[in-house]
């Protein structure tokens, strides 16, 4: 595999990966397309989807993650009544206004209702592209590892009469080592940011994280890496700031600004779950035996506490675990408005987090939210009485 | 004088069935019995039977309240204490009832659940909803998951998956929470009970066929799709209701008789429609006569089908049980994807000859409401018949505007009346 | 004359206009509408009718031969006076009542100070009359409460003094006002307009001449036409607060929408924004509605949020549409939200944006929410006829045309100046359809 050139400086870098983060048009992928003639791009809403299926179809996963701030609701907002979050509308907005045209599929995880229907609403809409809703297990043992199995089976198979070629189990153990070497790349970016988050702050790690929904895997990866030596090697100075932990934004992304907002209100955000689903599963998949196994195995066994997975009796125990880890001091509870898995899960987060004595606050925000005086306020207010904890 | 007397005894039934079942639930702490939480779509009532669990199903109790004018308050507590204002209103009612005494709609206490039987079907929120009863009751929890019908049908293997989960999780927990072995025979034999109370439910809603309408089919259907999809489905008194209800509407078809409403037989049926998503249920009557008012008979809905589409043709089949209540788990309304939705909605629309349909947009219902501006599209163009749209919520009385809604209704009708007048000639433009 | 009435009865403002049976526009009438609708109704029925005659009138006076400029400022001056007219009815009725008022227990003690008080203001409030009827001053408002009400207010401003303060004189014109405005007083046509006349004759005695004959024949003929109402339909958000059957009312959609078709033919399409709804409507080549959307619970986009940003800026309502249309760099907004509207405009102004270009960008995202109005409807066909308040807004308008060329091509963008009594024209053919159709119900004899 071709690898990017590795001299770029920490802000060729982050033009690069904020101009793909704005990038509503998905230039990226139609260079893409271009270059790889007779391939594959499919898309995937949040959080996680079966990347590695779509890369040993031959073809470039891509994330399809709203409009963001970029994108003007014109037509979206008549397919969506106000009480419903902003994503899909903005979504929709993407499909009609052709954005997603370079797309050949869509894949809809089940994260909730809203998401679930939108695969029925992307069948009526655009019936000329597959829109695969895959089902994610809620019964996390054996059974449910078999139904995931034949899950991942079924759209494998049909991702490969898509691209025109069989997905064989070989490309898919290699694809699964692609990724598996993404996961751990993040999990090193995760490391350094841990240890020294005044030099990796959260708007940069993010837009860095991110971009891997919009460029080849191994390009992202090499991104990672550069964008981990550029950072360390830029010698900023620690300040004062509280060290927190932001949760509740795994799917409908807040705007960048709002990110910078919390930093400049004097938090650092150690850990978080933005762009939860590249994160979603701890550790390696693995390439050994029958490879859709290994992803639905590892799927039920590893993946991290999340609002849409069904957890029995232990809510907010990994939450707290992990702040602790992060020696997080607080904890943001920043959620979509409307957002349902998220919303609904946060009061049982709460409990743990007070239960575990950590301060915490909680506000929301749409993707295409302006104004953040209030966030700042807020934010601003919570880092302020930590450091006043602290000394104290 | 006849239909009149007929008519109470369906009503009859269903109040003492009703009554002797919580006054059963009421009576629990002391005889011992034992029950289990659990939800309407997927439920698995005649396997809780089995187990001689008492169904108490927090839906219907939210909704309860709702009618009784309590919800406000229990929704309040909830947002007190920490749930957004944002997500559905039956989960903060619920949680607010059983944090101001959990008394049910008799005024009685409910027993502590000896289990949550989560059957995840059809909604999100289920599944957080028990996760957050899970810690007030802090009993055990067993997760049936059932799988989205994304492509429009259920497959073997989504069949396959519920089949496992019941034999190797569900059906043991149950044994341990109530304390009974298991009995496939005895399932047997209550989802042959189960299957001819369907069939008279399905004589009842397809009578709505008649002009005029013997029934209404959302307003008085709720009524109707009571005991079958709560704590009667395998019961014999359910059989003796059904029986009693279809005699009385089949009487109703002879004399050529409208629907009963809360004030007195319909007496001319102006409007025929079908509607699509939940009631609200603070302003059941207020939202009822904004109908009756007009003239208008709800034909066909969606919302009675959230228990089952038993009139799509599925019937619990006692030779392969465990099966069987996979598929019936599988088929809830809120478990079909948007186009086999679109497809229901237009095949009421031909079937039952309706003037148009309407939709009840209900805030705190993202399973139904999400995408239902698409549905409204689609239907017109499929049927060519009239869509209408209002929005309420389930239990939440700041979402009910009755000036707001009336007046999309009456401009509905009007609508209505007025393509229909201009379609025939008035009276005065014979030359 | 055969005559049907349709009176809109809004949040605001009703409105009424009469028809003729072959669906011709002979008057409008528009009064604010306030807590007691009967009242609201009848004078703007009232309203209406003066306004037909005074129309009548003119086409007399064209049939008597007077030249066109002639007619135009001789109706003007006769309106004028007439106005006064009425406004002397109901202020010498003021008068009486708040007079009348002092008889109240409440004020022994303060009785012959404040009866000399309240003497003086009315003297001055008399005084004040002549000006704001003079030709080409400048009033206000047309009703009679804002026009007395600034005037009494200037006049007790004088004259208070630390024993009879500010408070209890506006608390006895306020209670005044009210028992003033719902009570039915003589300010009609046949009541007022030959005295009104007289004086207009008076003063231009010297320029009619031998015209002055003609002009009174024409004001006989058509004070001596019957205008009978021969059926009346009400709609409007305060619609089944109107003193009407059932059969009388009809939604504000069909009125909308026919009263569209009535002013353009060609309509398919009508869009309508009013102070508290929104409104997308598609009608037939009949002007029958075959759908329609309106705004879900949330008010945001409606005209009441222009109403909020205007007097966030401490501006007039009137001077946010010209105001943004000077906009070089429009700024993107996305929140139409009423309750943010205030937060996210001293956001945008502390951060150093202009005026101009925070209004732009609040006008197009108004209109972007009408556009997804208008989408659940089923789109905006050619012709495309925007009603309401807002369509008097030329930014608002400027917006709307481009987001439709944009999204649906090219199409025909029709605003009357009647706009604003498209649901009221709409419920008078109804009235006159019914009429042919079925039973009638007189004005007045709704009860």
């Amino acid at each position: 595999m071709m690898t990017t050139n590795t001299g770029r400086s920490l802000e060729d870098i982050l033009e690069f990966a904020e101009t793909l983060y704005h990038d509503a048009a998905l230039s990226s992928v139609r260079d893409w397309k271009k270059t790889h003639p007779g391939r594959i791009a499919v898309g995937s809403m949040p959080v996680w989807a079966p990347r590695e299926l779509i890369h040993a179809a031959g073809g470039l996963p891509v994330s399809v993650m709203g409009g963001g701030d970029d994108v003007e609701i014109i037509k979206g907002d008549a397919y969506f009544q106000s009480y419903i979050c902003h994503i899909p509308r903005s979504t929709i907005e993407m499909g009609l206004n052709g954005s997603l045209d370079v797309l050949d599929g869509m894949i809809f995880p089940s994260i909730c209702d809203v998401i679930r229907n939108l695969s029925g609403m992307w069948k009526l809409l655009f019936p000329e592209k597959p829109a695969w809703y895959l089902d994610m297990p809620q019964s996390f043992d054996e059974i449910g590892r078999s139904f995931f199995r034949g899950e991942l089976l079924r759209i494998g198979k049909e991702m490969g009469e898509l691209a025109g070629h069989e997905i064989t189990a070989e490309a898919l153990k290699e694809s699964i080592a692609v990724f598996d070497r993404n996961r751990a790349l993040l999990e090193r970016l995760q490391e350094h940011r841990l240890n020294r988050p005044w030099m990796f702050p959260i708007s940069e790690v993010w837009s860095v994280i991110k971009a891997g929904g919009f460029i080849p895997i191994e390009e992202h990866n090499d991104l990672i890496e550069e964008y981990i030596a550029a950072a360390e090697a830029s010698g900023r100075p620690p300040i004062d700031n509280a060290r927190v932990i932001l949760v509740g934004s795994f799917c409908e992304r807040p705007p960048l600004n709002l990110l910078r907002t919390l930093e400049r209100s004097g938090c650092y955000v150690v850990d978080d779950d933005l762009s939860l689903g590249f994160r979603l599963i701890r550790g390696s998949v693995g390439a050994e035996g029958d490879p859709y196994q290994a992803l639905a195995d590892a799927f039920v066994e590893r993946s991290r506490e999340a609002a849409f997975l069904y957890r029995e009796g232990e809510k907010g125990k990994e939450l707290v675990a992990r702040a602790r880890a992060a020696h997080a001091e607080g904890v943001l509870f920043c959620a979509p408005s409307f957002c349902d898995p998220a919303l609904l899960d946060q009061p049982m987060l709460v409990e743990a987090v007070e239960k575990a004595g950590l301060p915490w606050t909680a506000f929301k925000y749409a993707e295409n939210t302006g104004q953040f005086q209030v966030i700042r306020e807020q934010a601003g207010t919570f880092a302020d009485s930590i450091k006043l904890w602290s000394v104290a | 004088m006849n239909t009149t007397a007929k008519k109470d005894r369906s009503m009859e039934i269903q109040k003492a069935m009703l009554a002797r079942h919580y006054k059963r639930l009421a009576e629990a702490d002391k005889t011992g019995d034992k029950c289990a939480y659990t939800f309407v779509p997927g439920n698995l009532t005649e396997l809780m039977h089995v187990f001689d669990l008492l169904p108490v199903l927090p839906e219907i109790n939210a909704l309860q309240s709702a009618m009784r004018k309590k919800s406000a308050a229990y929704i309040s507590t909830a947002e007190k204490g920490g749930h957004s204002e944002d997500v559905c209103t039956y989960v903060k009612c619920d949680l607010g009832m059983s944090r101001s005494g959990n008394l049910g709609p008799t005024g009685d206490p409910l027993p502590k659940p000896s289990i949550l039987l989560l059957s995840y079907t059809g909604c999100f929120t289920f599944m957080k909803w028990f996760e957050i009863l899970q810690r007030e009751y802090d009993c055990p929890i067993v997760m049936l998951h059932v799988p989205y019908q994304a492509d429009g049908r259920p497959t073997p293997e989504m069949r396959q998956y519920i089949v496992k989960q019941l034999e190797k999780k569900v059906i043991p927990a149950l044994e341990e929470a109530s304390g009974k072995p298991f009995d496939i025979d005895k399932l047997s034999d209550l989802l042959r009970l189960s299957a001819r109370a369907e069939e008279d439910f399905v004589q009842v809603l397809d009578s709505a066929k008649h002009r005029p309408s013997p029934i209404d089919a959302y307003f008085g259907g709720v009524y109707y799709i009571s005991p079958i999809f709560t704590a009667f489905r395998g019961t014999e008194s359910a059989i003796e209701y059904y029986e009693a209800l279809r005699e009385e509407v089949e009487e109703r078809v002879r004399q050529g008789q409208g629907p009963i409403t809360p004030e007195g037989e319909l007496i001319e049926e102006k409007y025929r429609v079908v509607v699509e998503g939940p009631p609200n249920w603070t302003h059941f009557r207020d939202l009822w006569k904004m109908f009756y008012d007009e003239g208008a008979v709800v034909v066909a809905s969606t919302y009675t089908k959230v228990g089952g589409l038993y009139d799509q043709g599925f019937r619990h089949d006692p030779s392969h049980p465990l099966e069987s209540l996979a598929d019936y788990c599988l088929g809830c309304y809120t478990n079909l994807n948007l186009p086999s939705r679109v497809d229901l909605i237009s095949k009421y629309v031909k079937d039952f000859d309706a003037d148009g349909f309407l939709i009840n947009s209900v805030k705190s219902c993202n399973s139904f409401s999400a995408g239902q501006l698409l549905i409204l599209k689609e239907v017109e163009k499929r049927t060519g018949r009239a869509g209408g749209f209002f929005e309420s919520d389930l239990v939440d009385p700041r979402y009910f505007s009755a000036a707001n809604i009336k007046n999309r209704l009456e401009s509905y009708f009007q609508m209505i009346e007025q393509k229909r007048s201009a379609a025939q000639p008035a009276a005065g433009d014979a030359s | 004359m055969r005559c049907f009435v349709g009176i809109d009865l809004g949040s605001t403002t009703t409105k009424a206009v009469v028809i003729d049976e072959d669906e011709r526009l002979l008057g409008r009438g528009i009064t604010n509408s306030r807590s007691n609708y009967d009242v609201a109704c009848a004078i703007a029925r009232a309203e209406a009718f003066i306004n037909a005659r005074f129309a009548l009138f003119e086409e007399a006076l064209a049939e008597a031969g007077l030249e066109e400029d002639r007619r135009t400022s001789l109706a003007k001056n006769l309106l004028l006076s007439f106005r006064k007219r009425q406004h002397l009815v109901q202020h010498d009725a003021l008068a009486q009542t708040m007079m009348g008022l002092l008889e109240d227990t409440r004020y022994d003690g303060l009785r012959s100070e404040l009866s000399h008080v309240l003497s003086t203001i009315i003297e001055g409030m008399s005084a004040d009359i002549p000006d704001l009827f003079a030709p080409g001053a400048k009033r206000k408002s047309d009703f009679f409460r804002d026009v007395a009400s600034s005037s009494f207010m200037r006049r007790a401003e004088a004259v208070r003094s630390d024993e009879i303060g500010f408070d209890v004189l506006m608390g006895l014109f306020d209670k005044s006002i009210i028992q003033v405005e719902n009570s039915e007083l003589d300010i009609s046509f046949e009541s007022n307009i030959r005295p009104a006349l007289e004086e207009v004759l008076e003063t231009k005695s010297g320029e009619l001449g031998a015209e002055a004959s003609r002009i009174q024949e024409a004001l006989d003929r058509v004070a001596a036409i019957d205008l009978e109402c021969v059926n009346s339909v009400g709609t409007g958000y305060g619609r089944t607060k109107l003193p009407f059957r059932k059969e009388q009312i009809r939604s504000e959609i069909l009125c909308h929408g026919l009263g569209a078709h009535w002013m353009f033919p060609d309509t398919r399409t009508v869009l309508d924004i009013g102070g508290q709804d929104t409104k997308a409507i598609q009608v037939d080549s009949q002007g029958i509605v075959t759908s329609f959307q309106m705004n879900d619970r949330c008010a945001a986009g409606c005209g009441r949020y222009l109403g909020y940003i205007a007097d966030e800026m401490n501006l007039g309502l009137h001077e946010l549409g010209p105001l943004a249309q000077k906009s070089k760099r429009q700024i993107k907004i996305t929140s139409t939200c009423t309750v943010f509207a205030g937060a996210e405009l001293r956001d945008r102004l502390t951060l150093g944006d202009k005026r101009e270009d925070i209004l732009a960008g609040l006008h197009r995202a108004m209109m972007l929410r009408a556009m997804s109005l208008l989408a659940r409807s089923g789109g905006v066909d050619d012709e495309f006829t925007f009603t309401g308040g807002v369509a008097k807004n030329p930014a608002s308008v400027d917006a709307l045309r481009k987001l439709v060329r944009e999204n649906y091509g090219e199409r025909t963008l029709n605003i009357s100046p009647d706009s604003i009594y498209t649901g009221a024209i709409g419920a008078a053919l109804f009235a006159n359809r019914d009429a042919a159709r079925a039973e009638a119900t007189p004005c007045g004899a709704e009860q």
